[in-house]
């Protein structure tokens, strides 16, 4: 096993040990409660990215200015991305090791990667700009939307 | 027929059957109903901020309303045949599924906002399309739509799970009569 992977699978077995891991496994209600609150967080950044890449791309609120809806989105990109994180690690916590094994999981981390850094960079720097930008709202949309699928398969033990 | 039988028969479908077996089929349906539910619960949860005046205060209402719409169409259309096709697959149980069960009577109380909105405050929109708060009834309708479909996925994800499944007994009367739960007769 290479260095990165095994660093990987000793902190997979560090994270589901935590007491937070554990408090998870243990609980029937614990993991469905917190996968809801993750879903709904992920519908709030769907609408809040969504209509800026939409608009990006040339469709939705034509008449009004990539940067203000870029500016009044922000916080609720922010905001829900906070909570899905939150309610990430500790889905991840409870099953650490089964995420280790499943390639949907590292499919939707090195989306998830790429999607923080273009949304808080080139995104960012763009819709201030205040062009629209086919390439940017395109790239930004995929970014995002492998990161939900990539979600959704974890649950399937892809 | 009854309901439950009708739904008994949907079950011994060989598509029915070859949808809930299937090793990618039921997975694609499913991830289908997320991305959907990305773009018209993140859609309707756009105009919902701008219906409360919590953000988008520039943009006119009507803008927001008519320019989102198609999209929403869109992902309405995609969302209520993908979840025809998660129920087609495992019609019984979901049939009695108490999370199903109020899933659909929250979507009919959503159905009821859109149009209470629609015949009401919205008739006259000239008058606060501008507004950054919009007048108090359309508030309303922004923040029951939202507690709505926070509702609406708290069940939708809730049904996956098998508490209050008929045959997970006993279960309190009350869970059994809300499920349809058919009850087999005590032994003699």
């Amino acid at each position: 096993m290479s260095g990165i992977a095994d660093m990987l699978w000793h902190f997979a077995k560090w994270s589901e040990a935590t007491p937070l891991g554990k408090m998870i496994r243990n609980s029937e209600y614990a993991f469905p409660m917190i996968e809801f609150v993750h879903l709904a967080a992920l519908a709030v950044i769907g609408g809040a990215v969504l209509i800026v890449d939409m608009r990006l791309l040339g469709f939705g609120l034509k008449k009004t200015s990539v940067a203000v809806l870029a500016k009044d989105a922000q916080p609720y990109v922010t905001g829900s991305l906070i909570v899905m994180l939150l309610t990430g690690i500790a889905l991840y916590s409870s099953e650490a090791t089964k995420c280790y094994a499943s390639a949907a999981f590292w499919i939707k981390m090195a989306s998830l990667l790429l999607a923080m850094i273009f949304t808080y960079t080139i995104k960012k720097r763009v819709a201030a700009g205040d062009h629209e930008n086919k390439l940017v709202g395109a790239l930004s949309i995929v970014l995002w939307f492998g990161v939900a699928w990539g979600g959704r398969w974890i649950g399937f033990g892809g | 027929m009854s309901l439950l039988g009708a739904v008994k028969a949907l079950a011994d479908q060989s598509w029915s059957i070859q949808l809930h077996e299937s090793l990618y089929g039921y997975p694609i349906v499913e991830s289908l109903h997320v991305w959907a539910l990305c773009l018209f619960v993140g859609l309707t949860i756009v105009l919902d901020l701008r219906l409360t005046g919590l953000t988008f205060k520039t943009v006119p209402v009507s803008d927001v309303v008519k320019r989102i719409l198609p999209w929403q169409v869109a992902g309405f259309v995609v969302m209520v045949i993908s979840g025809v096709l998660l129920f087609y697959a495992i019609p019984i149980r979901s049939y009695q599924n108490i999370f199903f069960r109020v899933k659909l009577v929250l979507l009919v109380i959503a159905g009821l906002n859109v149009w209470i909105f629609n015949s009401g405050v919205y008739l006259r929109i000239q008058a606060w399309d501008r507004d950054p708060i919009p007048p108090a009834r359309a508030r309303f309708a922004g923040f029951a739509s939202l507690a709505l479909w926070v509702l609406i996925i708290f069940c939708g994800r809730m049904i996956a799970y098998n508490w209050f499944d008929c045959d997970k007994q006993p279960q309190p009367h009350m869970i059994n009569t809300l499920a349809g739960c058919e009850l087999e007769a005590p032994a003699p």
